[in-house]
């Protein structure tokens, strides 16, 4: 039948022969995609990623396409976080944290083993968070890990690790994918070649178009139900959604076009699920520069921002709104959107009270398409109360050399997807260009508390305090928008950290 | 014979020496640091020292240059910096899929524009030439990714006869990987067809209008019989040109289609590598490619002579 579905329309072309031959390679192709499928029993899963690693190694690269690949699937932490963004434990078992906060304990697992056969212990956790804080790490959150002292090698399966001050984030922060625990002999070659504890090993790279992975039968927790999982590379949004229609993927758990959506949730064949992640986006707005150094123009622009257009326009609809640096899923949150409500008048108002009638900035923003699409809309917004932007698209490498390294702009969009990163308004070298030292005494204070009420407290100061000082135009979180195959249960349905955990993922059918 | 070919030798050479400058020069240029596009936003200020000093970033302009192009010149590609493996073993593995693509479209692409241009000019001005142009002109308006989207749509999407994309490998055999470069192929030839169809009518047409035709009529031959056997031959040499042109543009200059099909072409890996500023690979195969322009240059050149036999003494 599709033999004569293939003939009948073109028969009447010229080229009988050649159209004949290719008729004949589709009908192949049909029958082995066929075969293949059948054969696939269900243990396996194709999933679709919009970027490609550079590589493999996760202590070595800032990429959240490293994490999405290997994170809890090929390499694990002391600690590991879960799909709700929890601390668990993970080649820790459990671990004790002595009174003066400083000192942490950690009982490790037994009976571990990395891919290559050799067995972990207290030598390799040593030997990770030592190479990590090196003078010559290359480690991507270097910054967050710099607290350790000291790692010191109990006995086999105990470690204690001393830190410089208390930091009630620590757990959290081994459990990061930056901070997954390496094997000594391998370490120089996990880029290309990773050798992990997790359940499934890499077992091939078919650079530019996808990974494979295989379960690891020696895994030392509960084997997942799958025996093999692929990551797809689709970077192309049109062709991420034919890729789906066409089964060709099982799941999309960052599908990149939301206006794509409203289609996949009308086909009973997938599920959608929009979740939450760590990325608050902010219009970054260089505090140093005048007139954006003067409160009330970056109040100015707080109140020139309407945020429901804004997400209608540029997200369609799909992204909860932020009023300060914190995300809205987090303990501790403080809803403060309503503190610099749309009011283009007041917008006005303030920028002649400051000085400043017309205002002429450089709004630089980088490839995605929250910021290239939202930034229009922004620009559009801020033409409304008087200030005029200079639109400038960047790169990636140029964004981080112009912007985040040199400075070179007023007002930028860009998603900070780490969770936890509240630091960022404390460092002086910061692109914001924000000095603040009433922030920087609570974000001290913040560090140092480990009683949760107090924390909470303290939390909710610094929250009010980023939206009073207006340093950033806060805009909203992006979502996750996963899309799979209806039968699969399992994946994350938020992302806390960028990871795709395959571990609880199966087929129900 | 051999003056020809020491001449073509050295102008490559010299060709290649000029654009190892002027390639280098421009990643240079480009704004962005590659240690900084690695380790992200979160990186200390000695981590990126570390690294730079890890990818030899930390080394003279004119060291650096001499060091890469010594290598590129003996043979030796460098390591992608971003992917920690030798570029010739990244290159192998896209050629594997580039250079049967850029092959199956440029031979689509003469099937489709040869038997065309050959009915065009044969019935000039009348219905079918007309029905040529008209077809023609509307291969090369719509863009090619818009048709690869329409071809996914059909054959992916709603008959499911063929893969949206991807590239199996060819280790998964021959038909699934000629059925995963099928449609791209059909999205790369059609417009490409449809330009090299024009250009052989308007060759044609100036031909059949030159004197031998008439001469050839003259003894007795018809239209199509003097088409065939001495405007045909006569023609080739611009189409040959457009040829040569158009299959360096399908090695490197399919990056669109690469993307609508996600497949790990040349072109992709190069856009990857600007984006990442994955210097060494950026250079190398750009250096490459600019190689293969000149060596298919010269083979056009070749091809010439071979089609014209008063090019023979010259070339």
């Amino acid at each position: 039948m599709v033999a004569l579905h293939m003939t009948s329309p073109v028969a009447r072309g010229g080229f009988r022969r050649l159209i004949g031959y290719l008729a004949m390679a589709a009908l192949c192709a049909f029958l082995l995609s066929g075969v293949q499928s059948a054969m696939a029993a269900r243990s396996q899963i194709v999933v679709g990623v919009r970027l490609e690693p550079p590589h493999l190694d996760p202590t070595a690269g800032a990429a959240a396409a490293i994490g999405e690949v290997t994170y809890a699937n090929v390499f694990e932490g002391l600690t590991r976080i879960d799909g709700k963004g929890e601390v668990l434990p993970g080649l820790a078992e459990s671990w004790d944290i002595a009174d003066d906060g400083r000192t942490y304990t950690f009982r490790l697992r037994e009976g571990v083993q990395f891919h290559d056969g050799s067995s972990f212990d207290a030598a390799d956790v040593k030997f990770t968070l030592d190479r990590a804080v090196a003078a010559d790490s290359v480690n991507p959150q270097k910054s967050l890990l710099e607290p350790i002292e000291s790692v010191e090698v109990v006995d086999p399966r105990t470690v204690r690790i001393v830190l410089r001050r208390p930091t009630a984030q620590f757990p959290f922060t081994l459990g990061l994918p930056a901070a997954v625990i390496v094997a000594k002999e391998t370490a120089d070659t996990n880029r290309t070649n990773p050798n992990g504890t997790g359940p499934f090993r890499v077992s091939r790279w078919v650079k530019g178009d996808r990974i494979d992975l295989e379960r690891n039968e020696r895994y030392w927790g509960a084997k997942p139900a799958l025996a093999r999982a692929t990551f797809r590379i689709i970077g192309d949004p049109s062709a991420a959604y034919a890729a789906l229609l066409a089964g060709d993927i099982d799941a999309f758990p960052n599908f990149p076009a939301p206006e794509n959506v409203p289609q996949f949730r009308a086909d009973p064949r997938f599920t959608v699920v929009v979740g939450n992640t760590e990325g608050k986006t902010v219009l970054a707005i260089n505090n140093g520069r005048k007139p954006l150094d003067d409160i009330r123009v970056r109040r100015a622009i707080a109140h020139a921002i309407d945020r429901k257009a804004l997400i209608d326009g540029a997200m369609d609809g799909l992204a909860q709104p932020i009023g300060s640096h914190y995300a809205p899923q987090n303990k501790g949150y403080v809803d403060l959107t309503g503190r610099y409500p749309y009011d283009p008048d007041k917008a006005r108002e303030l920028l002649k009270e400051a000085g400043v009638p017309e205002l002429r900035l450089r709004l630089v923003l980088p490839p995605p398409s929250y910021a290239r699409r939202g930034g229009e809309i922004i620009a559009a917004q801020l033409r409304a109360v008087g200030i005029e932007t200079e639109i400038v698209p960047v790169e990636w490498a140029q964004w981080l050399s112009d912007v985040f390294r040199d400075r070179r702009y007023d007002l930028s969009i860009v998603a900070h997807v780490e969770p936890n990163d509240l630091d960022i308004y404390a460092r002086d070298d910061y692109y914001f260009d924000y000095h603040s030292p009433e922030y920087k005494e609570l974000y001290a204070a913040l560090v140092a508390e480990t009683d949760d009420a107090k924390r909470l407290d303290i939390l909710k100061r610094i929250q009010e305090k980023l939206a009073d000082d207006s340093v950033n135009g806060f805009l909203f979180l992006l979502p996750k928008i996963g899309i799979w195959d209806a039968k699969l249960k399992g994946l994350w349905e938020n992302a806390p950290i960028p990871a795709n955990d395959l571990t609880g993922v199966s087929w129900q059918d | 014979m051999i003056r020809v070919l020491l001449r073509a030798v050295l102008s490559l050479l010299l060709t290649l020496a000029c654009a190892s400058v002027l390639v280098f020069a421009a990643m240079q240029v480009l704004p962005g640091d590659p240690a900084e596009v690695m380790l992200g936003v979160n990186a200390r200020p000695d981590t990126l020292a570390a690294l730079r000093a890890q990818l030899g970033l930390d080394q003279p302009l004119p060291v650096r240059y001499a060091a890469w192009a010594a290598g590129f010149f003996s043979g030796d590609l460098g390591t992608s910096n971003t992917y920690a493996v030798p570029v010739m073993e990244l290159v192998r593995e896209r050629l594997s899929v580039s250079l049967p693509l850029a092959l199956l479209a440029l031979a689509l692409t003469v099937a489709i524009a040869l038997p065309l241009g050959m009915l065009a000019a044969a019935r000039r001005g009348r219905l079918a030439d007309r029905g040529v142009l008209l077809v023609t002109q509307l291969g090369i308006a719509v863009p090619n990714f818009w048709f690869a989207m329409l071809l996914v749509l059909l054959f992916a999407i709603t008959w499911r006869w063929l893969p949206p994309g991807g590239f199996p490998g060819w280790e998964a055999g021959v038909l699934p990987a000629l059925a995963a470069l099928l449609l791209p192929a059909v999205a790369l030839a059609l417009p490409q067809g449809a330009i090299l169809a024009q250009v052989m009518r308007s060759a044609l047409i100036d031909t059949l209008d030159q004197d031998f035709i008439r001469t050839a009529r003259a003894k007795g031959l018809t239209r199509g019989e003097a088409l065939r056997r001495h405007a045909l031959r006569n023609a080739l040499i611009p189409v040959l040109t457009v040829v040569g042109l158009q299959f360096s543009f399908l090695l490197a200059g399919t990056i669109i289609i690469e993307n609508v099909f996600f497949l790990p072409g040349l072109g992709r890996l190069v856009f990857q590598a600007i984006n990442q500023r994955d210097l060494a690979v950026v250079q190398s195969v750009v250096m490459l490619l600019v190689a293969s322009v000149v060596i298919v240059n010269f083979l056009v050149n070749l091809a010439y002579a071979i089609v014209d036999p008063r090019l023979r003494g010259r070339a």
